[in-house]
């Protein structure tokens, strides 16, 4: 028996019996006695939890899972592959903390809401410069998510009814992908890579009159710079939608894929201001341009006015949505990720236009050095086009045996990626800001040290 | 006092203000340009804005004051499950065992995390009575389509289909049902409600028949009724050789009272950021998990978190598996918290949550019955609908009040929704508010019927206390500028 008040609880024994009264029942069973006698629990079918814990036990608990994780605050980090160790700015979690954000629900009063739908807007016009699209949601569930979402988007305004798919995406990618095409009854072809990027030659071989969406990342999964023009140039007399998956981070030194002809820009913003987390909560972004505004998925938040003339913001072009065409809608996400396209805002905000390029060079400078060193160490660089923060080592030995090695050694080594690049021990390395100059040194003499162990 | 101008981030920018410090670069410089084709490397900067550390925390701290949290004050909002989002569970999510961890790390190196993921589904069986439970899901939405892929699988490894095409839907459903079976690949038929608001038996066994995947519903239903048919209900889809599944919205009336396992679904979701006290974060994260009978556990989405002795390992060797539907394992972070809310309540206290979710919602209605239309006579669960048709005979409309509410500083309720009721107010107190906040909030939607009678202007003219007054949603569809431009 629960013999005292739970903490976020208020209902008093007193509150109970009045309320009680004014229903006009004479007991809480007497509001389930609907539930059917057959359904319900009782003793032996009660549900069976761990009895509660109170404040100060909980914290244990949860401090004892968590120390029992390698952090990268311990750990200096040379995996990468969609999801980067990068520095966050103390602002981005006390905005994020602040409840009017944290507690509220999806904006459907909008005049008690315009914080969220301001920060929201402001959101959508930061991903519109970074991508040079014309129109972004207002977020996503993930970078993955995203991607499907963009393939049914690509198949129902085309009509056509195969994706051609990079074999240069993220595998996890992949699989969503797959799973959208199953769920949509529309069909995906891999485009294999010629080396590090997407082999052209046989992207045209793959081009037909069904082709709805190329897929392509940029940078691709292995690092490398996909040439987006060069792929555009392949679709142009066929009614195929370009597709680019970009990271976020590498849009400040890469020309934004809308200037490169791209239809619809979709990725992940977890590298602009949100924690690793195990791989979630992220953020997903969506962009197209304005021909394609219409059929874009979940939330968008416009500018409007007041009765009185005011400026304010709105979500809008809601008959797209769910809860207005039920099965004719252009999607069937209802909430995304508003709490983190706020993060990912206010990280963008404190970076501005310099900080995201000097973060981006930074990338850049610590992968090259990176690289440096293992080529005078006499490792190999895989890639042979130009690469953002990450790129392809192969090793002497499998990189679970290798990455073992470098565990014991204090560092979270990289990602295996030997079936993707059909090489075996195929390690994809990943270097961002935060690594530092010592750090990558002793990186490659651990590295080394293992490899030839 | 002068109302200060209003601006956007990109009107205080300034070319010159940072709000951040990166360490010096102690690496040689790579020009990464030289490298790429020249129309490849970026030449004009992103827009992004300008200003120092305190122009971006006030900027941010103003938005926040033109927002309404759940700590702002009562949030009624139907199907939502608005309740207190604790603290500690924020604190604890932040823990860096928590946030600086790679999902692609090798599993030895995360056995916390995993250890977690795997209780959490352990309790989800529980809270179900299902037999296995995927994480995956990043929402309800995203785990109904999960579920129904679920079907499609199960109907095509039985050879059934190509027959079994069609999805039932009670027209009281969710938005989010109807739009998932179709992004599954299915067709939609929609099942009228009964008088009683509920999903008739007879209906029902009309919509039945060979092409019948499955049948979608919500117990307590989006009206806060329970569907006291749901045996008989199970029984003929199940006979009809469909699927049933549960949209766990509204678990939050049955928590500990029932299960869906115990009710006859086969597949169910429930969002932990209803129920089980996550933030909504004003539209997200939320987690969407769903849970399965053992026979159709072969098709749950991939990896598996599994316990092999005393380790906790990924298994991605189920063949029949649907696929991944998100990255990763779903929202981490979110389960997290969830996790942390299990662990305060016990099961003892989620069962508290429900009795009182369910005791505060009749005690609402109870006190609403005379000043506004109350379709529905029995009792309800955890939410219940008025409707404002009285009030529209008086020239005032269901968005008015609404409007008004925030007026007396609440929140609104859900309004419009469900569709099968004219002029409809669906309202959700749940399990977290106190007596007072009731009787205020009761006692503020009596002194607004009253206003409809005497001071109608008040309604229409309403909200005046936001930081705007009512915005037009009409231009904003008809010319969007979804985008600032200078």
């Amino acid at each position: 028996m629960m013999t005292k008040q739970h903490r976020y609880l208020p209902t008093t024994d007193q509150d109970q019996k009045e309320m009680l009264k004014t229903i006009g029942v004479e007991s809480i069973s007497d509001l389930f006695s609907d539930i059917p006698v057959s359904t319900r629990a009782t003793n032996d079918k009660s549900i069976d939890l761990p009895d509660p814990l109170s404040e100060y036990e909980l914290t244990k608990h949860m401090k004892k899972l968590a120390d029992q994780n390698k952090t990268a605050t311990t750990f200096p980090f040379f995996l990468g592959a969609g999801t980067y160790d990068h520095f966050i700015p103390s602002v981005v979690n006390h905005v994020t903390l602040k409840s009017e954000f944290m507690t509220a629900y999806t904006p459907y009063q909008p005049e008690a809401s315009q914080g969220e739908l301001q920060a929201l807007f402001e959101f959508q016009t930061m991903i519109c410069a970074l991508t040079g699209m014309d129109v972004s949601n207002s977020s996503l569930y993930d970078g993955f998510t995203s991607l499907g979402e963009a393939c049914n988007l690509a198949t129902s305004v085309t009509k056509n009814n195969t994706v051609l798919m990079s074999a240069g995406i993220h595998p996890q990618a992949k699989e969503v992908v797959r799973t959208y095409a199953y769920g949509m009854e529309y069909k995906i072809k891999e485009v294999p890579l010629n080396k590090d990027i997407t082999d052209i030659s046989q992207l045209k071989t793959a081009l037909s009159e069904d082709t709805a969406a190329v897929i392509v990342q940029y940078p691709n999964f292995l690092g490398s710079v996909e040439d987006l023009a060069e792929i555009k140039e392949t679709l142009k007399d066929t009614k195929a939608l370009l597709i680019v998956v970009a990271n976020p981070l590498a849009l400040a030194k890469l020309e934004a894929p809308g200037n490169l002809g791209a239809d619809i820009v979709v990725g992940d913003m977890q590298p602009l201001g949100l924690s690793m987390s195990f791989g979630g909560p992220h953020c997903g972004y969506f962009t197209v341009t304005s021909k394609y505004m219409r059929k874009i998925p979940s939330r968008i938040v416009g500018e409007t006015v007041d009765i009185e003339g005011k400026r304010g913001f709105v979500m809008t072009l809601q008959t797209r949505e769910q809860h207005i065409r039920r099965e004719k809608a252009t999607s069937n996400m209802s909430s995304n990720q508003a709490l983190n396209a706020l993060a990912s805002a206010v990280f963008m905000t404190a970076l501005g236009k310099e900080g995201v390029q000097e973060m981006a060079q930074q990338n850049i400078n610590k992968a090259h050095f990176l690289a440096k060193k293992l080529k005078q160490s006499g490792m190999d660089i895989w890639n042979e086009k130009a690469y953002f923060n990450e790129f392809v080592i192969e090793c002497a030995k499998s990189v679970s045996a290798i990455n073992q090695g470098l565990l014991e050694k204090g560092f979270i080594g990289g990602y295996d990626v030997s079936e993707i690049v059909d090489r075996p021990n195929a390690m994809l390395l990943c270097a961002t800001e935060k690594r530092t100059r010592e750090e990558i040194i002793s990186f490659v003499e651990a590295l080394v040290e293992v490899n030839q162990a | 006092m002068i109302e200060k101008k209003e601006m956007l981030i990109f009107e205080q920018s300034k070319p010159g203000r940072i709000a951040y410090s990166l360490p010096d670069n102690d690496v040689e410089t790579y020009d990464l340009a030289a490298e790429l084709p020249e129309h490849l490397s970026r030449k004009v900067a992103a827009e992004l804005p300008e200003v120092s550390e305190l122009q971006l925390m006030r900027h941010y701290t103003a938005l926040a004051n033109k927002n309404f949290g759940i700590e702002t004050g009562f949030y009624p909002l139907g199907s939502c499950t608005m309740k207190y989002n604790p603290k500690i569970n924020e604190d604890v999510a932040r823990y860096d065992g928590f946030t600086a961890i790679h999902p692609l790390q090798a599993p030895e190196t995360v056995q916390g995390a995993l250890q977690l993921l795997y209780e959490l589904q352990e309790d989800l069986k529980q809270v179900t009575g299902m037999d296995e439970i995927c994480l995956q899901p990043a929402a309800g939405a995203q785990g109904e389509w999960a579920g129904l892929l679920v079907f499609k699988a199960y109907h095509a490894a039985n050879g059934e289909g190509a027959q079994r095409r069609t999805i039932l839907v009670p027209d009281s459903a969710h938005g989010t049902n109807p739009a998932s079976a179709a992004v599954a690949g299915y067709d939609v038929v929609e099942i009228k409600s009964n008088e009683n608001g509920t999903v008739g038996v007879e209906a029902l066994k009309s919509a039945l028949g060979p092409d019948t995947a499955g049948l979608m519903l919500t117990n307590p239903n989006t009206l806060g009724l329970f569907e006291i048919d749901i045996v008989e209900i199970a029984e003929i889809v199940h006979e009809a050789g469909g699927l049933l599944y549960y949209d766990g919205a509204n678990a939050n009336a049955i928590l500990g009272k029932s299960t869906p396992g115990e009710m006859g679904f086969d597949v169910v979701h429930l969002n932990l950021h209803k129920s089980f006290s996550t933030p909504h974060g004003g539209g997200g994260p939320g987690s969407g998990p769903i849970g399965v009978k053992s026979f159709l556990t072969p098709f749950l989405p991939n990896p598996r978190i599994e316990k092999k002795e005393a380790q906790f390992v990924l298994n991605n060797d189920y063949p029949q598996s649907i696929g991944r539907v998100k990255g990763y394992f779903g929202n981490f972070g979110v389960n997290v918290r969830a996790y942390a809310y299990i662990r305060s309540m016990g099961a003892q206290g989620l069962q508290k949550v429900s009795e009182y979710a369910v005791l505060h919602a009749n005690y609402l209605k109870a006190r609403l019955a005379d000043a506004y239309d109350t379709p529905f006579k029995q009792h309800c669960k955890h939410e219940f609908v008025l409707s404002g048709l009285r009030q529209k005979k008086q020239g005032v409309r269901t968005l008015d009040i609404a409007k008004r509410l925030l007026d007396y500083g609440f929140y609104a309720p859900t309004v419009y929704f469900p569709l099968i009721v004219e002029e409809c107010i669906m309202i959700e107190p749940t399990d977290t508010e106190a007596k007072e906040t009731l009787d205020e909030f009761a006692d503020a939607m009596i002194a607004i019927a009253k206003e409809v009678e005497e001071q109608p202007d008040l309604l229409h003219n309403a909200p005046t206390t936001q930081s705007v007054r009512r915005l037009d949603e009409v231009i904003a569809a008809r010319k969007p500028k979804v985008v600032y431009q200078k």
